[in-house]
């Protein structure tokens, strides 16, 4: 059924600081998702330019035929993204969910320094039952 | 998908969870004092003030651009005024307003009539040069530096020296929108 297979968040110079995944299917190690990133980074980042349009605000959305990427930038640089399966519905709306989970869980720490990568045990909770909710509610139509 | 449109200060003040004025006003009291006891110097709780407010900015910017669903402000004219209409409502219960504009539209005044974080507060005359809310003023430069904005924020009047409101100047002093250098092969 449709469903997430990973989850990347960068910070503001194009590293990873989280990284998650949900499905056997298109499982990273660490290099390669570090690598991931910072290449996304760098597309997210030449889309802006190559806009014939100024003001554009990077790549949100793009569609393969075995998976579809959709991505959401906060107006601060910090950029979230999640790989999941074409024609996944509602993942704008997860992705915002996924920033509020972040500024509270992880920005309210006041252990949690900025820019580096998260480890915090009450996102990922927050996470897993912000994923599991999501999932639940597209299954159950 | 629709853009959703940004929400009122009012309306999210309404919705997140309140803390106690009372307990708000003695802690930041206490924070001040303590800093007045371990530093001695007026100058240096006021600069460690600042330090505290920029640390808090930083990272209350994602939180407020999250729940309030602002979009990206045009000009710094909208910048000021979502600070004081929207920002403060939703963190300090209060609105403030924007006045002064200079010329270029890089300076402004962001007025407070009323300000909780110095409910029952006179200051001695032992502390004459403290400014007890510099804690706002290195918010603001916080926040506004992580969207891009360099900017400069200090007191024009501050009621605890008598004046009739809280007036911070906010200057932008440069925009430094991320650099990308991919043209450094030309």
């Amino acid at each position: 059924m449709a469903a997430i297979y990973s989850l990347y968040i960068i910070n503001k110079s194009g590293g990873l600081i989280f990284y998650k995944d949900y499905g056997s299917a298109g499982r990273m190690d660490t290099n390669d998702s570090l690598r991931m990133a910072s290449l996304w980074h760098s597309m997210h980042a030449i889309s802006q330019q190559l806009s014939p349009i100024s003001g554009c605000s990077g790549i949100e959305l793009l569609q393969a035929d075995t998976f579809d990427l959709h991505c959401f930038q906060s107006l601060t640089g910090t950029k979230f993204f999640v790989v999941c399966e074409p024609g996944t519905l509602h993942m704008e709306g997860l992705l915002k969910h996924i920033y509020e989970l972040y500024t509270d869980y992880v920005l309210k720490n006041p252990f949690y320094e900025m820019e580096m990568p998260i480890r915090c045990e009450l996102f990922d909770i927050n996470l897993s039952q912000a994923i599991q909710k999501d999932r639940v509610a597209l299954l159950g139509r | 998908m629709a853009p959703v449109a940004p929400r009122s200060g009012d309306a999210i003040f309404a919705n997140v969870e309140r803390v106690n004025a009372e307990l708000f006003t003695l802690t930041y009291g206490a924070i001040v004092r303590q800093l007045l006891t371990d530093l001695e110097e007026v100058e240096e709780v006021n600069k460690q003030l600042d330090q505290m407010g920029y640390n808090i900015g930083i990272r209350l910017i994602d939180e407020f651009l999250a729940k309030s669903n602002v979009s990206r402000c045009v000009d710094f004219k909208e910048t000021a005024e979502v600070i004081a209409k929207v920002g403060f409502k939703m963190f300090l219960g209060v609105t403030a307003s924007v006045t002064n504009w200079d010329a270029d539209g890089t300076c402004c005044s962001i007025v407070l009539e009323d300000n909780p974080l110095v409910d029952f507060v006179e200051l001695p005359d032992t502390c004459q040069g403290l400014y007890y809310c510099n804690i706002l003023s290195g918010v603001i430069r916080g926040a506004l530096e992580m969207v891009s904005m360099k900017t400069e924020v200090t007191w024009l009047r501050d009621m605890l020296r008598g004046d009739d409101a809280f007036e911070l100047q906010v200057k932008l002093l440069k925009q430094v929108p991320e650099e990308y250098p991919y043209k450094d092969d030309e």
